[in-house]
């Protein structure tokens, strides 16, 4: 797995289920950033060139590499929009969010 | 057996205690009176004696950042200071405690500025009471050493999982020579095994350490923190009875019940002045009073229940201390008298405050206080400055 | 594998071939965060066995809410003065347990760095301790609500450097950091960009060859600080390179080179005027920065290996 993803994170209800002192299991997400967004980069594949400067700059690192041209992490993607800005061909568009 | 005795101070017992127990990392910055330990540790480390990494730290802040950073990966550390270096490691020390980094460290206890002084007093230590640190007190150089090793063991403990501070007195202890047995490295080894926990930064299994908790969680935290240090309690004991059995020497836990059980006047203290009072006990006991000494070595966790047994039946009781908290009284005698209120009893109470800066306490100062506790003298004030040597009434 | 400290021609990462795993995710930096950028490509280079530690600061604050924890990686939070010792006991303690192969890289931003954090940054080169430490610049305390630091520019508006009718902003310029950790004859320091990435992505790479302590300050935007659109933080990263208020430089072997050492820079004022934190300028203010500009680069220049 490359990047973690949300886990069913249950509260303690007992003292000693909770960690002893402030450490926990690295890279355990009990939440997702999806409801941050007001825009969501949608990336046009045909446009897209797969030149990687979308997931260089992604200050959350939702870009994903594939085998072809790359896909958005919705669940975690902020929608600050750097990717659509930096990107040498307009193949991502800010588009809003229907909620 | 034939015993190993070296004659010593303080401060080596501190160095030859630490390097039995094979730390990993010692971050530590020099500071008067501490100096002779962290000196001896790098003879140790440069000769070969002692395998650990000395880290040459550029500030006392620094000397607990490094031995949590060393901790957070299992290693087993060292730190030393006093005084000042003490106060500025101040936001290390609760953050050691929170973040439950089983650190050993030596506290030579001395004066706080200002007026500067280099020379005793618990001022320092017993301000960082709420650090959330186990608090112990050493009477001389023997319990010091012993004490390092006792305490690894304590702090490393799964369940307590708290920093230890192994006070000794500045200069009276640190810089004084006596007879001090050193423990076999191998019994040591049996008695102290290599420091294991999961809590730790590994490959393994990766952690994110000293996160921020939310006001939902936090308590949480607090709480059982509190509660590890009030389980340290059985721990100590435990821990002093199997020293005992390994090395024949016991502390007796908590307190020193010095005396005290039908003693009618008693003196409560810590630190290197216990050894005078005992003198004093002893001489006044062969005049045929019945005094006593409660040899406080704990002051975290605090020995509340030791406290209310052995002063059950004194009618009255002192608390001798080199502290005082401006603007109320000494911060033992807070803790001494809260334990005996909470049992209804109202014996004669006093604070006894001085010994600042280096001021000698005297055997005469001592004699004075149990007369003060038999005659029960009534003063204006719970506490005594004992050794002002000025008049202090108010001039017109 | 060499020993010494020289640092190596590693392998060049690229974005096609660096690593897809994310180390740093799910964290609440703020939309456009050029710290999390900074952040986030470092520990792609440096990898799996990272010990990673953050100050009290931003990345610290939006990285370690229990119980979510953005760091796949070993990553702890020091306190605000101890982020390079405590990363000095992390390396020093894993050595001496006998660890092998782990890098120990410390983040701090500028006012952990240049301010409160200086004296333990200087002790942890001094001692040779095997630490990696970026600073991600970006010109003011963030996480506390943006007041000045030690690398604030010049002009800036910040909560406690307000620009009114007595002020104008900041009255300092940023200090010479990458000058100073360079005068402790450090192996290898380097000044790097977001705006630059792959200068940054090389710059990480070296430094992660280097047995012993290495730096980098890199530029870092801030959209909340700065006022300015979350979308722009790589461009004016790249900016503030173009216009010369900020270098591209690397510390080697004893000297100084300057990696981009543009013929001409572009205009000051375009680059200020995107930012709220500049809107209040005028043009004394203006010509005060250029000159500031101007002195740095002759001396660069002057004393700097260059193109």
């Amino acid at each position: 797995m490359n990047r973690p993803t949300k886990q069913n994170y249950q509260r303690p209800t007992h003292i000693d289920d909770f960690p002893v002192g402030p450490q926990f299991e690295a890279g355990h997400l009990a939440d997702t950033n999806a409801g941050w967004r007001t825009f969501k980069p949608v990336i046009d594949h045909e446009k897209c060139i797969n030149c990687l400067i979308c997931y260089l700059v992604c200050p959350d690192g939702t870009i994903i590499k594939t085998e072809t041209k790359p896909d958005v992490d919705y669940d975690y993607c902020k929608g600050c929009g750097v990717c659509a800005h930096e990107c040498p061909k307009d193949a991502i568009e800010m588009v809003k969010e229907q909620r | 057996m034939k015993k190993n005795k070296l004659f010593i101070s303080g401060d080596e017992a501190i160095a030859i205690g630490t390097k039995l127990a094979r730390p990993h990392v010692i971050a530590a910055y020099p500071i008067t009176p501490q100096t002779i330990a962290v000196e001896r540790l790098s003879d140790m480390v440069e000769n070969g004696e002692l395998q650990a990494e000395y880290m040459h730290v550029e500030s006392e802040h620094s000397a607990i950042s490094a031995a949590m950073g060393a901790s957070a990966v299992g290693a087993r550390t060292f730190t030393a200071s006093s005084s000042q270096g003490l106060v500025y490691m101040a936001e290390g020390l609760h953050y050691a405690s929170g973040g439950r980094f089983p650190i050993v460290m030596m506290n030579a206890n001395r004066s706080l500025a200002l007026p500067w002084s280099i020379y005793g007093d618990q001022r320092d230590s017993l301000g960082l009471l709420d650090s959330g640190w186990i608090q112990v007190y050493a009477e001389d150089a023997q319990e010091a050493l012993d004490m390092i090793i006792q305490a690894y063991k304590i702090a490393e403990h799964p369940k307590v999982l708290t920093p230890i501070m192994v006070n000794i007195d500045g200069f009276i202890l640190t810089h004084t020579y006596e007879m001090v047995e050193i423990p076999e490295q191998e019994a040591v080894d049996a008695f102290l095994p290599p420091f294991e926990t999961p809590n730790k930064m590994s490959f393994e299994e990766p952690k994110n350490m000293g996160f921020s908790s939310q006001p939902i969680d936090n308590t949480e935290f607090k709480y059982q923190q509190d509660r590890a240090i009030l389980y340290a309690h059985k721990i100590i004991e435990q821990t002093d009875a199997e020293f005992d059995k390994a090395f024949g020497r016991k502390y007796h836990g908590m307190v020193e019940n010095y005396r005290c059980d039908d003693a009618d006047q008693i003196i409560v203290t810590l630190g290197s002045i216990c050894g005078t009072t005992r003198l004093i006990v002893d001489e006044l006991r062969n005049q045929g009073e019945k005094v006593g000494l409660l040899k406080i070595r704990y002051m975290r966790p605090f020995p509340e229940k030791e406290i209310q047994e052995l002063t059950a039946n004194a009618k009255a009781i002192g608390v001798l201390e080199k502290n005082i908290s401006f603007g109320y009284e000494g911060t033992v005698y807070t803790n001494v008298n809260s334990a005996i209120a909470k049992t209804g009893k109202r014996p004669y109470l006093k604070n006894f405050v001085g010994g600042f800066g280096g001021r000698n306490i005297s055997k005469d100062d001592i004699r004075k206080m149990f007369t003060t506790l038999k005659t029960q003298e009534k003063t204006e004030n719970t506490v005594e400055y004992f050794n002002l040597n000025v008049a202090t009434d108010e001039r017109r | 594998m060499k020993d010494d400290n020289t640092p190596t021609a590693p392998k060049r990462i690229t974005a096609k071939n660096m690593t897809e795993k994310e180390f740093f995710y799910g964290h609440k930096a703020c939309a456009g965060c050029g710290g999390s950028v900074a952040v986030r490509l470092a520990l792609k280079v440096t990898g799996e066995k990272t010990f990673a530690a953050f100050p009290a600061g931003c990345m610290a604050a939006v990285g370690f809410i229990y119980p979510q924890m953005a760091f796949r990686n070993n990553a702890i939070i020091t306190t605000f003065p101890g982020v390079a010792s405590m990363a000095s006991g992390i390396s020093v303690g894993a050595k001496a347990l006998g660890l092998k192969g782990y890098k120990t890289v410390a983040f701090a931003g500028d006012g952990g760095t240049a301010d409160i954090g200086l004296q333990a940054l200087s002790g942890m080169i001094d001692r040779g301790d095997d630490v990696m430490y970026i600073c991600y610049d970006n010109e003011a305390y963030m996480n506390t609500g943006i007041q000045k630091s030690g690398l604030t520019p010049y002009g800036t508006h910040t909560t406690t450097t307000p620009a009114g009718k007595n002020f104008p902003g900041s009255k300092t310029q940023k200090k010479n950091l990458f000058e100073i950790i360079a005068a402790h004859d450090i192996a290898y320091a380097a000044t790097a960009s977001i705006g630059y990435p792959q200068d940054y992505i090389n710059k990480v790479n070296k430094a992660k060859q280097v047995k012993g302590p290495s730096f980098i300050h890199v530029f870092a935007s801030c959209p909340t600080g700065w006022g300015s659109p979350t979308h722009t933080s790589i461009e004016l990263a790249k900016e503030v390179v173009d216009t010369g208020l900020f270098f591209l430089a690397e510390y080697e072997n004893g000297s100084f080179k300057l990696n981009k050492n543009p013929k001409a820079f572009k205009d000051i004022p375009t680059y200020l005027q995107k930012q709220g934190r500049f809107k209040h300028l005028k043009e004394e203010d203006y010509k005060l920065i250029e000159e500031h500009r101007d002195m740095k680069w002759e001396r660069m220049r002057r004393n700097w290996k260059h193109s």
